[in-house]
């Protein structure tokens, strides 16, 4: 079954100075499904996947040229606010990056910016409801107002997922988000991914090929800032039909 | 006879460590001809065992020769004063003094001896010092042999010489810290005891809560003033005198804040990294301005211009005011706060500001809401020192905040800190434990414990933000 394109990139190039860390990348993303990027260190996929929400405009030497189209919007456009485009898709970090803030603050932050709540009891409202759908709630509803830094790390990643929902965007970048967690959080965290993905559509770089397998429906190899194969999950793991992608996920590389 | 050029400190000190240098060689090649023989390694590598030895050599002899130097003058003083008294029983002690200066004199040939006394004990007197000279440079080399030997004796292969090195050095690490707390111990007794004695003479709760400053006028016994023990109380009220600090540090920072953070802000979010390279360090020439400097820019340029205005705008304002002092020492203070918070600002990792962006935060909206939130105990930190640097500050309101003790919140009006009062106590010709002296030792004290106080609360608060992100 395929569902609707939620984003679509068209020749896409990127670059730092004069190094060209992708080359003509045009792929399309479905919505509500779970998207992953594979490939050894350095293929650019992180960099690929900070086009979707404009992160590459904080990196002074990184140029972006291409098409990237969310609905009939080019998101590349220089003209647009990176800043609304931001509320719309929204990023998790590799390393669990709470704000030196309380709990509650943390996930408050975003609709507050984005003028989304206009009362007290609205605020609570949002703050509740994202801490229930990152799956947190049960674990902080006693101590919204403790510093989050206080968190354990998988439960900081827990609430930057949640910060990152308040919002109500419509797409999901995940940069690595248990590369800095314990097997346990891991898990936590990817059984959340395989919930979130009924509402949001989710793009996930990760460099665990299990995780790959076990959350997500597509997956895309990324090889020197080249897409070299791009499909479903269990074809690509079961029967690539690139064979670096073969040596790659059989761990000839990497 | 030893030639001088050998024995002064200089030179027996060099032909000490070329001895030394002699000994480290001597102990390695030892170590490895005893290894080799015994057939065993040496616990340590080679090098160590002539280090050891030449620790041995070197150390014992250097302090022996040092305290000899400092002992010598003294030791020979004592005996030709004994002949001086001998020969010239009947001598007061100025007499006393300058004949001993005129031996010294003779003896190195300056001038001639005035009598066959003089000269006798004059002869008697180099033939001291040469002998002393002498002695010196055979009792060093004596127990640099003896030091080289006891440490060649003891080299073995199972002997830790590594770990007799490396105590030795701990030691001598130990002995340079604690002479920086001694001294800092020294000063500060030295304050306290002479504020005892101001306070033994002075009520302290006159001192401290008093409003009337006037230590000039304080053995002239005016009407009014009450006396006990024959001291008039109600000179020393601190008060003014500490509203005038902290009012004159006040404008202070609130020239330096404002513009060192924003400056701050701009450098660390804002600037790219060509200006940042050129803005930062011009920011810190400023720092490097002597007080002095800023001192009269405060008493030529600032204080006049100030006085102008006020004329202008119709009212009487004398040249040293607190406003032209405290916004001078504002802009000296500027590069310490910029420089702290840029390196704070720019400390707050960048994992956060991404995750404030990430989620659709403006610039502005990262730096206000995360960044200097993140950042706030370290800002807080800078802040506290650059007060502490103010109120501290001596060179800018002597020349540039008047003289005048009052009890004042008007910054157009000429003040006097605390500082100001301690140079103008202390210089000059004054006897030395008059109560007026022993007032300034209290004003230093208070000063100290104030600031003290700032800088353990700066330390406490930026250490609590160590690990908050």
């Amino acid at each position: 079954m395929t569902n609707p394109t939620k984003l679509s990139t068209h020749d896409l190039n990127v670059f730092y100075d004069e190094k060209q860390a992708i080359n003509n990348i045009s792929m399309a993303i479905e919505s509500n499904k779970v998207t992953s990027f594979i490939g050894p260190s350095g293929c650019g996929k992180s960099t690929f996947l900070r086009c979707f929400n404009r992160m590459n405009d904080v990196i002074p030497a990184c140029r972006v040229e291409g098409q990237i189209m969310m609905g009939d919007q080019n998101i590349n456009d220089q003209k647009l606010d990176p800043v609304l485009l931001r509320a719309r898709v929204g990023m998790v970090f590799q390393k669990p990056n709470p704000f030196p803030k309380s709990i509650f603050e943390n996930v408050a932050y975003g609709p507050r910016i984005h003028g989304l709540v206009s009362s007290k009891s609205e605020t609570a409202d949002v703050v509740e409801d994202s801490l229930k759908r990152s799956g947190l709630w049960n674990e902080v509803y006693d101590r919204l107002h403790d510093p989050a830094t206080g968190l354990s790390g998988g439960q900081q990643q827990r609430l930057c997922i949640a910060r990152a929902i308040a919002v109500s965007p419509e797409v999901l970048l995940m940069d690595e988000p248990c590369s800095a967690l314990d097997p346990i959080a891991t898990t936590i965290i990817e059984n959340l991914i395989n919930e979130l993905q009924e509402r949001y559509t989710i793009i996930i770089v990760t460099h665990s090929m299990q995780q790959a397998a076990r959350v997500s429906q597509n997956t895309a190899y990324f090889h020197l800032g080249h897409l070299i194969e791009y499909g479903a999950t269990k074809d690509i793991f079961t029967n690539p039909a690139d064979p670096q992608t073969e040596a790659y996920i059989s761990g000839k590389i990497g | 006879m030893v030639p001088a050029t050998i024995t002064n400190v200089f030179s027996l000190t060099v032909v000490l460590f070329l001895t030394a240098v002699i000994v480290f060689f001597i102990g390695k090649s030892y170590i490895v001809s005893l290894s080799q023989s015994q057939g065993m390694r040496p616990h340590s590598l080679r090098h160590y065992y002539g280090i050891y030895a030449a620790a041995w050599t070197f150390i014992p002899a250097i302090i022996v020769l040092l305290m000899w130097t400092a002992l010598t003058q003294p030791v020979i003083a004592r005996l030709s004063q004994s002949l001086l008294l001998d020969a010239y029983p009947d001598m007061n002690s100025a007499m006393l003094q300058l004949r001993l200066a005129q031996l010294q004199n003779i003896s190195t040939g300056l001038i001639v001896a005035p009598d066959d006394t003089m000269r006798l004990i004059a002869d008697a007197h180099a033939e001291l010092r040469t002998y002393a000279n002498d002695l010196k440079f055979v009792i060093s080399l004596l127990v640099a042999f003896a030091g080289a030997g006891f440490a060649i004796r003891q080299i073995k292969p199972e002997q830790k010489a590594r770990i007799k090195w490396e105590g030795f050095l701990r030691r001598l690490f130990f002995v340079a810290a604690a002479v920086a707390i001694l001294t800092t111990i020294g000063i500060v007794s030295s304050l306290l005891f002479e504020s005892i004695r101001f306070f033994s003479q002075y009520s302290m709760i006159d001192f401290f809560f008093g409003t009337h400053w006037s230590p000039l006028k304080a053995f002239s016994s005016s009407g009014g003033q009450s006396e006990i023990d024959g001291v008039v109380q109600g000179s020393f009220g601190m008060l003014p005198v500490m509203a005038g600090t902290l009012l004159v540090a006040f404008i202070a920072m609130l020239v330096a804040v404002p513009i060192g953070l924003f400056a701050a802000i701009y450098m660390a979010e804002f600037a790219s990294e060509r200006t940042r390279n050129i803005v930062k360090p011009t920011l810190e020439v400023l720092a490097g301005v002597p007080t002095v400097v800023y001192g009269f820019f405060a008493a030529l340029t600032v204080g006049p211009f100030i006085r102008d205005l006020g004329f202008f705008a119709g009212m009487d304002i004398s040249a040293q005011s607190a406003l032209a002092a405290g916004g001078v020492m504002g802009i000296m203070i500027i590069p310490f706060i910029s420089s702290l918070s840029d390196d704070v600002i720019t400390a707050v990792p960048r994992s956060l500001r991404d995750g404030a962006l990430g989620i659709g935060s403006t610039r502005g909206e990262m730096i206000t809401k995360v960044v200097l939130p993140a950042a706030f105990p370290g800002l807080t930190g800078a802040f506290l020192l650059g007060i502490s640097r103010a109120i501290g500050e001596t060179m800018i309101v002597v020349m540039a905040a008047g003289v005048s003790a009052q009890l004042t919140a008007n910054p157009l009006d000429s003040v006097t800190t605390v500082t100001v009062q301690i140079v103008m106590l202390l210089t000059g010709d004054t006897e030395f434990d008059s109560l007026k002296t022993l007032s300034a030792f209290a004003l230093g004290i208070t000063l100290f414990v104030v600031t003290l106080m700032l800088n353990v609360v700066a330390l406490s608060v930026s250490r609590r933000a160590g690990g908050r992100y």
